[in-house]
């Protein structure tokens, strides 16, 4: 899709194209092209920021996540409370802080394993071998995408939860380690393993239909003739050329992985309190306690904050995922 | 085509049957004895032996599989933890009808916003109105239901008092309208950034050249030969659409405290209520697989040049 930022004043563009050195890498002309999108690289930067400040949590936080002051319930933002506080007097701005931590915690260790390890790996092994083994792989992602997305990760969140927490009551009392189970590791492992069959199927797909097409290149022929052996072709000589798709890919679906984890969190299904995450902020002042209208209408403030930080990652990365789409796959526009 | 919809058809059943099976493999991954947990607490461990024997629970996981499907096929998806034994079907049917209508309202906002914005998007290409269109939709999509549902509610029930806040009084009562733009905006937004592209596509076409050489209006050619051409590839993410507003629509209805299968799905997942909550992701599952199958033959068949394999 093109935006606004596709159509540069030629004027612009001739002295730089004569700046340009006749040979330049591929990835810093693919950056430079980036760059020159001004929108999308303003939300790489706020992206970033966003992560930044989920990463720098410890150090930047102005309270303890789960300090209550009684005294200071639903206070309006002060120079004490940048964003105020909620009605456990907790400070709003330390725990979008933590909640933003949680959601990077996730988006990141949920698309490495599920969507680049499992997904890209599963696609080269389907697209290149086809078969049985791409008929079998197949036909379980369509099982899995028969149902709808949200359902099936709140039904693997509510049944695995209680058995993964069983898991790890065992292993912390059979190894005697403790924390185990409150510092909230086991919420990340419960969550990673019902965001999996969102984020692998559809890396999947697109993986294996490039690799469908990339197998009968002449290339992949000649190095077949040589004597290459098998992953050698995969990772050497067809991964490196489904990069861009996948890139686009990763920008356009972090997006919707963080927003499952704030909506399975606002279920109460996610990340457990204390610990704070801006599905479970979102869930407290709109549809918790069956004061939903109330808190709303007295103190609408507090959903501020969660809820600006979770549209600008979704419309970023959205953004972002636009551009690269330009940028990498100019002849998909 | 024929063997293409015949091969769809045959496919379907085994595809449900999958379905079932995998959320019957979750059913028993749940947590608890379904024996103990029908009993209460204070059942003696021979009543919870007999329960057992009666329930089947000690058959061969091939065998309850078997009696799972019969059961559903005929409508029988067991019967609540929670409610006392009352059949899940009886709860979840009432409630489901209501997350229904709440979609099809949705859907009616979505369709009749986002295709003509779609369309006149693609029309003024080239002018300012187009990008702003596309950026402004982009905004509303990456908007989730939380802010959307609040924002709503403070602004036309609590600011204005033109509508009620929350509830739910049926498909033409005042308290829908709120709900069904919650779930509809980002619906339309999807719908324009599709109907956009396709009408870009078709308006290129020689045949709408042809159409404006012959001196046709405007109106018929925008009519008759681009939009409706533009439709066609539209209908086929109408499943999907539907699908991603299904679960938007789980929180609008916690939110707006619909009595709908959103609030059902949580409170069984809080009372461990797993017989209703498998129930409701195979009935979401096949109602998904039904309209993606119902639009794809619908495509077979409106668009004839369509092969598909």
């Amino acid at each position: 899709m093109k935006n606004s930022q596709t159509f540069d004043p030629p004027e612009e563009m001739e002295p730089k194209l004569k700046d340009v050195p006749a040979a330049r890498g591929h990835w810093r002309n693919i950056w430079a092209n980036f760059r020159r999108r001004r929108l999308a690289f303003i939300s790489l930067i706020l992206v970033a920021f966003i992560y930044l400040l989920g990463i720098f949590a410890p150090v930047i936080q102005t309270h303890d996540y789960q300090e209550t002051n009684l005294r200071r319930t639903q206070q309006g933002p002060s120079t004490e409370n940048w964003f105020g506080t909620d009605r456990a007097g907790r400070d709003l701005y330390t725990r979008v802080v933590w909640g933003i931590q949680t959601t990077v915690i996730i988006t990141v260790t949920s698309f490495a394993t599920g969507s680049l390890l499992l997904g890209v790996t599963i696609g080269l092994v389907a697209g290149y071998f086809r078969g049985w083994v791409d008929a079998v792989i197949m036909r379980v992602g369509e099982v899995v995408s028969a149902f709808p997305d949200i359902l099936l990760i709140i039904l693997l969140a509510a049944t695995l939860r209680p058995r993964i927490v069983e898991f790890a009551r065992s292993v912390e009392d059979s190894t005697g380690m403790s924390g185990l189970v409150s510092s909230g590791i086991v919420d990340y492992v419960v969550i990673g393993i019902a965001l999996l069959p969102l984020s692998w199927f559809g890396m999947m797909r697109l993986v294996r239909g490039q690799v469908l097409v990339l197998r009968e290149a002449e290339y992949v022929e000649a190095a077949r003739a040589m004597g290459t052996s098998t992953p050698r072709i995969l990772f050497r000589h067809i991964l490196p050329n489904v990069v861009s798709p996948i890139i686009v890919s990763v920008s356009f679906g972090i997006g919707a992985i963080a927003l499952s984890e704030v909506v399975l969190s606002f279920f109460g299904l996610g990340v457990q309190p204390p610990r704070p995450s801006l599905g479970v902020m979102i869930g407290e002042v709109t549809a918790r306690g069956g004061a939903s209208v109330s808190v709303l209408r007295d103190h609408p403030e507090q959903l501020l904050a969660p809820i600006i930080v979770v549209w600008l990652l979704i419309f970023c990365w959205n953004i972002v995922g636009d551009a690269l789409n330009d940028v990498l796959n100019p002849r998909a526009r | 085509m024929l063997a293409y919809i015949l091969r769809r058809l045959l496919w379907t059943p085994v595809l449900l049957s999958l379905a079932a099976f995998f959320v019957f493999i979750m059913g028993m991954c749940a947590p608890g004895d379904p024996a103990e947990l029908r009993l209460g607490n204070r059942a003696t461990p021979e009543r919870i032996e007999r329960e057992r024997e009666r329930l089947g629970l000690d058959d061969p996981i091939p065998v309850r599989y078997v009696r799972y499907v019969n059961g559903v096929l005929k409508g029988d998806f067991g019967d609540s933890y929670h409610y006392q034994g009352k059949p899940v079907l009886e709860i979840i049917a009432p409630r489901l009808w209501v997350s229904m209508q709440l979609n099809i309202a949705a859907l009616i906002v979505a369709v009749l916003v986002g295709l003509p914005l779609g369309f006149y998007a693609a029309k003024r290409q080239g002018t300012g109105r187009d990008p702003a269109i596309v950026i402004s939709m982009l905004i509303l999509y990456a908007m989730p239901v939380f802010f959307t549902a609040p924002f709503l509610i403070l602004f036309f029930a609590v600011k204005l008092h033109w509508v009620p806040a929350a509830g739910w009084g049926g498909f033409f009562s005042l308290q829908i309208i709120l709900p069904a733009l919650t779930i509809g905006i980002p619906g339309a937004a999807i719908f324009v950034r599709f109907m956009r592209a396709s009408t870009l596509d078709v308006i290129g076409q020689e045949y709408v050249r042809t159409a404006h050489a012959k001196g046709m209006s405007n109106f018929v050619v925008n009519y008759r030969h681009v939009a409706r051409n533009a439709l066609l590839p539209v209908l086929t993410i109408m499943g999907f659409t539907l699908a991603g507003m299904f679960g938007g629509s789980l929180i609008v209805e916690l939110i707006y405290g619909i009595p709908g299968a959103g609030r059902l799905s949580l409170d069984a997942i809080f009372q461990r209520d797993f017989p209703v909550l498998t129930a409701f992701v195979l009935l979401g599952a096949a109602m998904l697989v039904f309209a993606n199958l119902i639009i794809d033959i619908a495509y077979t068949i409106v668009d004839p040049r369509i092969r598909l394999q």
